[in-house]
């Protein structure tokens, strides 16, 4: 690192770090529910999870404005994706291409992002969900695009009204974020077009 | 201009791997995972100049070139054949900048790269289907106008297109259009399956294969999720119909592929023959036999394989 030896490495082989990353967060938004190891680690500056690092670090650029939480975006992580992506850190959530939050806490709404218009409904923002875990929580069902069937899913410890913001976001479609709920090297995809058919 | 002319061996190290660069990539992998998400949608993107003769194909190959990693197999095919010169060249394009591995076998392939048609052989779970599509609005015949087919795809109007199409059937008895037939992806964009038969169109209902479309001169990238709903539109008194032969396949005696007409001698003489190359090699390998089988070996237009 020339300027800052507080400033972790990104990827030691950019190109295919990147490529079998991609085909990870693919298979994620392509099977909305299934957990999928991100298959590459890099050492992650504190506040994002390892998949969260990983997905930036392979999808991020001067062209994709990425929203953090105030506490990330001053601290390490914001350097860190300001050095590596060479992405703009924006305040106003609507601009966010990308953004990062906690699961856990209570703001922003999943309605404080793009959800992109009629005419161009892929100018979403693509929320990545920072979650506690992707499995051993409250079930929840899903169906639609790349669900055969129903698949169920237990992430832990999701804010209150979590899923009914998600139902809300599903109400929009075609418009509305995508969703990559995020736990360590693992990424799990929850598309705009996913309906939520049951929580318990 | 073929690709083996276009990037000799000595100018092979000063490509990137799969020819794009990163920026290029992680352009073209952020609108593959927007088209995934809506499906049927398709998702502006800034298409780059390749080193291929316009109508090989581009679009598809850049879908191809931003996807593809040491761990895939990659098989091409042009109009259901794997030796066609526009398979052939965009095989080796991805042999030479990517190190790929290629292979005929619909089942031994991660990545599918093709024009006109989808293999025979039931997709499989993991497998990626990329579409080459030389014009990927299914409304543009009837709205020349950009703005406007955007327009009526945010709105879902698509009452013209069924105008259209009954209007054909009102004068032909039938729906006309036998290639690029369009649907509809999960019950609310209109697509265009690129120009496959419509005789391939039910394959893409409800596939276990994730399928990805590029076109290139057009600048869209679209793309169906597997298990996603894919109607063919039509009409509850004139349902959709895939093409049917009276014979089975020459060569393979297969009653349940799509057959081409070939011409086998300077008298006029014809066969029908399975479009899918593999698919009929594969069936003549396990002994089906066609009733042409023999007269085609002996005059070589079929190798001799034991
Ligand atoms: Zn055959």
């Amino acid at each position: 690192m020339q300027d800052g030896n507080q400033i972790h490495a990104g990827f030691s082989d950019p190109v295919f770090q990147s490529q079998g990353a991609f085909r990870a967060l693919l298979a994620a938004l392509s099977e909305p529910g299934l957990a999928c190891d991100i298959g590459v680690s890099v050492e992650t500056p504190v506040g994002l999870e390892p998949a969260t690092a990983v997905t930036l670090l392979t999808l991020a650029d001067y062209e994709t404005p990425i929203w953090l939480p105030a506490a990330l975006r001053d601290g390490p992580a914001g350097a860190w994706l300001r050095f590596h992506c060479g992405a703009a850190l924006v305040e106003d959530p609507s601009r966010a291409a990308f953004a990062v939050i906690d699961g856990t806490v209570p703001e922003p709404k999943l309605s404080a992002f793009n959800a992109g218009d009629d005419q161009f409904p892929d100018r979403s923002t693509t929320v990545l969900v920072q979650c506690a875990g992707l499995a051993g929580g409250e079930a929840v069902v899903l169906e639609g695009p790349g669900i055969a069937g129903r698949r169920s899913i237990a992430p832990t410890d999701l804010r209150a009204g979590f899923w009914a913001e998600i139902e809300d976001n599903a109400a929009l479609y075609p418009l509305g974020v995508d969703l990559l709920l995020v736990h360590d090297s693992q990424v799990l995809g929850l598309p705009r077009s996913t309906q939520i058919v049951e929580t318990r | 201009m073929t690709v083996h002319q276009s990037i000799s061996d000595e100018a092979k190290p000063a490509y990137n791997y799969a020819y794009l660069d990163e920026q290029t990539k992680r352009m073209i992998r952020r609108a593959l995972l927007k088209a995934v998400a809506i499906p049927g949608y398709q998702v502006p993107f800034g298409s780059r100049e390749m080193p291929l003769a316009r109508g090989w194909g581009t679009g598809g190959i850049q879908v191809t070139a931003a996807i593809i990693g040491p761990d895939d197999t990659l098989k091409v095919i042009d109009q259901g054949a794997d030796d066609t010169t526009n398979a052939v060249s965009i095989r080796r394009f991805f042999e030479r900048t990517a190190d790929a591995r290629t292979t005929e076998a619909t089942d031994e392939a991660t990545i599918i790269q093709t024009r006109h048609r989808i293999p025979e052989a039931p997709l499989k779970a993991g497998q990626i289907m990329v579409y080459q599509v030389p014009q990927p609005e299914p409304l543009r015949k009837l709205e020349p106008h950009e703005a406007e087919t955007r327009k009526m795809h945010a709105w879902a109007e698509y009452g013209l297109m069924q105008v259209k199409l009954y209007e054909n059937i009102a004068r032909f008895g039938e729906v006309t259009t036998t290639y690029d037939y369009p649907v509809m992806v999960n019950g609310r964009y209109v697509m265009a399956p690129s120009p496959i038969p419509k005789f391939d169109n039910p394959k893409m209902q409800m596939s276990p294969a994730l399928q990805l479309f590029g076109a290139g001169r057009e600048k869209r990238i679209y793309a169906v999720p597997p298990h996603t709903s894919v109607r063919s539109l039509d009409f509850e008194d004139h349902p959709f119909r895939i093409q049917s032969w009276e014979q089975p396949c020459a060569l393979c005696g297969a009653a349940d592929s799509y057959l081409d007409e070939v011409v086998i001698d300077d008298q006029g003489g014809r066969m029908f023959v399975c479009s899918d190359s593999h698919h009929c090699e594969t069936r003549r390998a396990q002994g089906h036999r066609g009733t042409m089988l023999g007269d085609a070996t002996a005059s070589g237009l079929v190798e001799a394989k034991s």
